[in-house]
Order: structure tokens, then sequence, then C-alpha cells
């Protein structure tokens, strides 16, 4: 008897324990529940600290959960469920897969739980507002460092992941724009998609490199297409301006090196911040716009071990 | 359910079997009762209804863990076959576009057919169950991602596959208890699995293979034949599994899967079935599996932070193996 006595003790001893744990909310504090694409991931920890700030900021309680990994939908669905019975003031949700989480959605909005959805959002009409990457502004960014670097005359290119992906098309419309409206002297030669992958940029690089040897600058539009741009560059000795996008370590280590001359990195913890802020937006009845841009920011080998450069920053 | 401990442990004051169940049963009595205080929002139908929900598929992982554990192996593969069986009935209704019956059946036939390869490869090759179900994991992952190239195949063409785990039929009967059909059906499996563990000569045989393989072999059994039977058995379950969270998700998400046997079987260990074989029980499996949800969703209605989520996950764990040796040390 002894035995059950104590493991029944050690139980609920826990329990309580968790209980006692969890953070009092006082009246007018508002509970936001954020729940998003993953958790250990160095992307996620900055989103979740951008939350965190925010919910030091304004004095509101912000949780944050994610599967272990982002193929854990199921898993997702259980953290949405569980936020909902917990009636938080409002939710933050980046799906992993938009359909599946609709059942939960609806009932979050016959609830009266005002959604916002974050990072890759959610296809949905049901989120007031996505806070995510102006990728349109964000490749405008690459678009003026390229002309930059390349005294604002010659011949560029770009090599993207795809022509469908919402990323995809912002990134290239954003960086083809920037030129033709600012930089007359700047002519886009060329933009090709590799699919994000390493490999197939690469070979597409060295042929976009054989076609036009007068070539001053390439932008890869992701992780993918920049290290494949980086290493045609290299393959074919070719000293061409190359200007990437997002980090990664590969990515970090030909930023150093000089074979990249820089990347766009996006803004996690932007991101996390500017959720919470547009969930206590909408609780205070604001109107929110449709997007809610994060931020995003320039980093080459000068700024990059700058402590807010160094922060947004993943391997 | 049938009280199926092997006869060892049913002498005086011990802690038997049953006993084992009874802790493990307070265990979770006592996180509801917790819980319950702890807030306001956890006895809320909807939120019973999301545990239950979020056990469905653990739950009858677990399950074909069991009977696989009570032969003294082990099945690391619960978690990809499921997934597998997924993708397989997102082949037969999605790209060929047959009928939704065919589609339950091929998944279940998959699953079987799993089942049937790793219980040869351990039978007759006498490859140890944890590096055949191992590599079973890994080569089910690696098919589930060719087959589906790499993308979620989604049933919005089925349009009845998504009432399997989320529709009700009882809230159709009874409004207020709108308890998905996922439930039921872990449930139905539980039942069944605890008749097969009870009542016939394959349950017979899965305990007597746990208990003393080679006693069993001497007595003029063909034991490779009820060995590969019991992993096909726990194969057609995964498949059972695989179509619930296909159901749920409404689609196949090939990628899903690894890591989810550790789940089923540290609902397997929770229940007092014993990892050395011989001695488990179904009812202490379902227990088991509710124990995990419960805790789940209990921590994440009280704000807990994930980091401490898991290691209270954990802490349960160890002490309910605790338990499990305690109770073989008075034996």
């Amino acid at each position: 008897m002894l035995n059950r006595r104590h493991l029944l003790g050690a139980i609920s001893a826990l329990a309580m324990l968790a209980s006692a744990g969890a953070p009092a909310l006082a009246q007018e504090n508002y509970d936001i529940a954020l729940i998003s694409k993953g958790f250990q991931h160095q992307f996620w920890q900055a989103v979740k600290a951008g939350a965190d700030q925010a919910a030091a900021e304004f004095g509101v309680n912000v949780t944050f959960e994610g599967p272990d990994t982002e193929t854990q939908v199921d898993r997702q669905m259980d953290m949405l469920a569980a936020a909902l019975s917990r009636q938080p003031d409002a939710i933050g949700f980046a799906a992993l897969d938009s359909q599946a989480a609709t059942p939960l959605l609806q009932q979050a909005e016959a609830a009266n739980i005002p959604i916002i959805a974050f990072d890759s959002g959610v296809d949905s009409d049901i989120p007031l507002t996505t806070v995510t990457t102006d990728n349109v502004a964000a490749a405008a960014l690459a678009a003026d460092k390229m002309a930059e670097l390349i005294g604002n005359a010659g011949k560029v290119a770009v090599v993207a992941h795809d022509q469908t992906s919402r990323t995809g098309i912002d990134r290239v419309d954003g960086f083809v724009n920037r030129i033709a409206e600012a930089y007359p002297d700047i002519e886009v030669v060329s933009v090709q998609y590799g699919g994000g992958d390493q490999l197939q940029s690469t070979e597409i690089t060295k042929s976009i490199l054989l076609a036009n040897p007068d070539l001053k600058g390439i932008f890869g539009a992701n992780e993918g297409s920049a290290l494949g741009v980086a290493n045609g560059k290299t393959e074919l000795g070719s000293d061409i301006v190359v200007i990437g996008f997002d980090s990664g370590a590969a990515q970090k280590g030909m930023v150093e090196s000089g074979v990249m001359a820089g990347a766009i990195t996006q803004n996690p913890v932007g991101i996390g911040y500017e959720t919470v802020k547009a969930a206590i937006g909408a609780l205070n009845g604001e109107t929110l716009p449709e997007i809610i841009d994060s931020g995003f920011d320039w980093y080459d080998a000068s700024n990059m071990n700058d402590p807010e450069i160094a922060a947004v920053l993943y391997d | 359910m049938t009280d199926t401990a092997a006869p060892a442990q049913k002498s005086g004051i011990r802690i038997s079997g049953a006993f084992h169940r009874l802790l493990a049963f307070s265990g979770l009595i006592a996180l509801v009762v917790v819980f319950s205080l702890a807030s306001p929002n956890f006895m809320q139908t909807q939120n019973i209804l999301a545990i239950l929900q979020a056990t469905s598929v653990n739950g009858v992982l677990a399950i074909a863990a069991t009977l696989v554990i009570i032969t003294g192996g082990i099945d690391l593969s619960v978690g990809t076959l499921m997934t597998f069986c997924a993708v397989i009935a997102g082949v037969i209704l999605t790209y060929f576009g047959l009928p939704l019956p065919l589609g339950v059946l091929g998944a279940i036939l998959a699953g079987t057919a799993c089942g049937l390869v790793s219980g040869t490869v351990i039978a007759k090759l006498k490859v140890p169950p944890f590096i055949a179900t191992l590599g079973m994991m890994l080569i089910l992952k690696g098919l589930s991602l060719v087959i589906s190239g790499t993308r979620p195949i989604y049933f919005n063409d089925t349009p009845g596959f998504t009432q399997i785990s989320q529709g009700s039929i009882i809230g159709a009967l009874v409004p207020a208890l709108p308890i998905p059909n996922g439930v039921l059906i872990l449930f139905a499996v539980a039942l069944i699995a605890a008749f097969v563990l009870g009542k016939t000569a394959l349950g017979r045989y899965t305990f007597a293979l746990g208990s003393n393989e080679e006693a069993v072999r001497l007595s003029g059994v063909n034991v490779d034949r009820w060995k590969i039977a019991v992993y096909a058995t726990a194969g057609s379950i995964c498949g059972v599994a695989g179509l619930l969270i296909a159901s749920r998700l409404n689609s196949a998400q090939p990628a899903l899967g690894q890591g989810y046997e550790l789940d089923a079987i540290a609902a397997v260990v929770i229940g007092g079935t014993s990892l050395s074989g011989g001695r488990g029980t179904v009812l202490g499996t379902l227990i088991g599996a509710l124990i995990i949800s419960v805790l789940a969703n209990g921590l994440r209605i009280l704000s807990v932070a994930q980091e401490w989520q898991t290691v209270v996950t954990g802490t349960i764990i160890i002490l309910a193996v605790y338990a499990d040796i305690l109770r073989r040390r008075t034996l």
C-alpha cells in the first residue's frame, strides 16, 4: 500500500506543482496563445523571443507552443484545440496545413476569439490579419543593394525557387520592378527558376554566366537558390556580385568569406512581436491591415556580427 | 475488459497486474481532479472531446504496440506504418478515385502486409525485433515520401472521408454528446483487441511467447507462425490508426509519424504492460494513452511553458515504470 500512496502522492504533487507554476492571470491582462509551426528551431525560438518581448512591453500573458517538427500536423491540431479550451482572448496561428485546421478555426470564430495569422499564415479568411515578411519590399532592398554594388549600371539576373509560391512571385516582382523603376541603366537579362534546389540553381547560374559574360550580378531569391548561385560563381571562377536571401550556416559562411556580397534576412523576432501587438490591437477594436510587415534586414560581412543582426540570423 | 494477467501474478497480497491497472487508473483520476480544480476550462464538454480526439490515434497505435510488447518484442515501426497506410488510402481514393470502402480496406491490408513482413523477418530470419522494426520504420518512412512525392495527399474528392474520425454518429442521435467517431473506433479496436487477447488462441500464444517462448516451442507449437500473426495483427491495427489520422487531417501527411512510436510505447508502459513480455492489458494501455493526453492538454490549459510540459511528462513515465519494477520485485 505504501507504494501506491507514494506514487499517487508524487503524481498529484507534480500536477499541483505544474498548476502553481502557471502564471496567475490578472483580470485586465489579455491572454494570448501563439501556436507556431515549430518550437526548437532557432527561427521559432527567435519568433518566441519577439512574442515574449511584446508580452513584457504591453503587460499581457503570452504562451508559445509548436510541434517538435514541421511534419506533426496532428500535434499542432491538439495544441490548437487545447488553446481553444483555455478560452484565451486571442490566438496567433501559423498553420502547418491550413485545410486540417479549418474546423478548429471555425470553432474559434464561433467563440469570437480573434485569430492573427503569422509567418506563412493561414490559407483562410478567418484570420483578421497576417504578420509576415513583405517579400516585395525585401526583394526591392536586394535590388537597391545590387545597384549600389555594381555601380548603378550593367546586366543582372535572378535565380528564384519557383513561379507559383507567394514568396517566389513576390521576391522576383519586388526585385525586377525596383530595378525597372529606379535604375534605368541596369538591365535584368534573365529570371530563371531552380525549384530552390542548390544543384539545379548551380547549373542555371553557370548557363546564365556563360550566356552573359558581361553579367555584373545575380540575386538568389531563397536559401537554396542563393547557395546554388554562389556555387556556380565559384565553379566558373567568376567575380560577379551575389546577393542571397535568408540565412543558414552555409549562406552565412559564404557572406563571411565574401563569395556572397550579402543577403536579405527576414526578422523572426519581429514576426513574434508584431503578432502579439496585432492581437492586442484586435482586442482593443482597432482595424488591422490585411498584411502586417514584420520587417527585414540587409546583412553582409561588415554587420552580421552586430547583436541585432546576429539575433535574426539562424543556422 | 478481460483480466489477462499471467497466472504467476494471481498469488496473494502482492501488487498484482489488476492492482497496477488500478494504480494507473487512480493516476488518471488524480490528474483529472487536479486539472479540474486548477482551471474551470478543463472540465468542459468541448475540452473533454478534444482530449478524447487527441487520444484516438495514439491509443490505437498503443494497442498495436501492446500486442507486440506482450510477446516480449517491440515495434518501432507503428508510427511510420500508420503514415504509410494513410498514404495508401490517399493513393486509392485520391489518385485512383476509387470508392471509400476500398480505401479503408486498402489501408488496413497494407498494414497487415507490412506486419507480415516485420513478423517474418523477426521469426524466420531471426533479426531482433528492435532492429527489424527499426529497419521497417525507416523503409516505410521513405516509401511514404516516395509514393506521395513528399506532398500531402488531400481527400477533398472523397467527401465522406473526414467523417471516419471527425463525424459523430452519437452526436447525430444525441446532440448533447457529439463524441467523434474516431473515439468510438478507438474503443471498438480496444474491445476487439481485449477479446482477442483474452478469448482466442492468438491471445493465449501472445502471452505464452512473452512468458517462455522456448517452452512453447518445445511443446510442439509453431512459434514462428503465431509470432508472425501477432505482428500482422498489430500491422492491421496501425492501418486503422492511419485512417484515423488521415481522416482527422483530411490528408495523408507523408513526413509525419516518426517519433509517434515512442508515445505509443509510453502509453503501453504507463498502462502496466511489462516491456519484458508476458504481461499486459489493453485496458491499461487505454488508460496510459489517456494519461498522456490529459497531461498534455491540462498543462496547456494551465499555460505551462512547453519546455516544462515535457519534463512533467517524462517524470510521469519514469514513475509509472518504477511502479512496474516495484511490482515485479515483490513477485
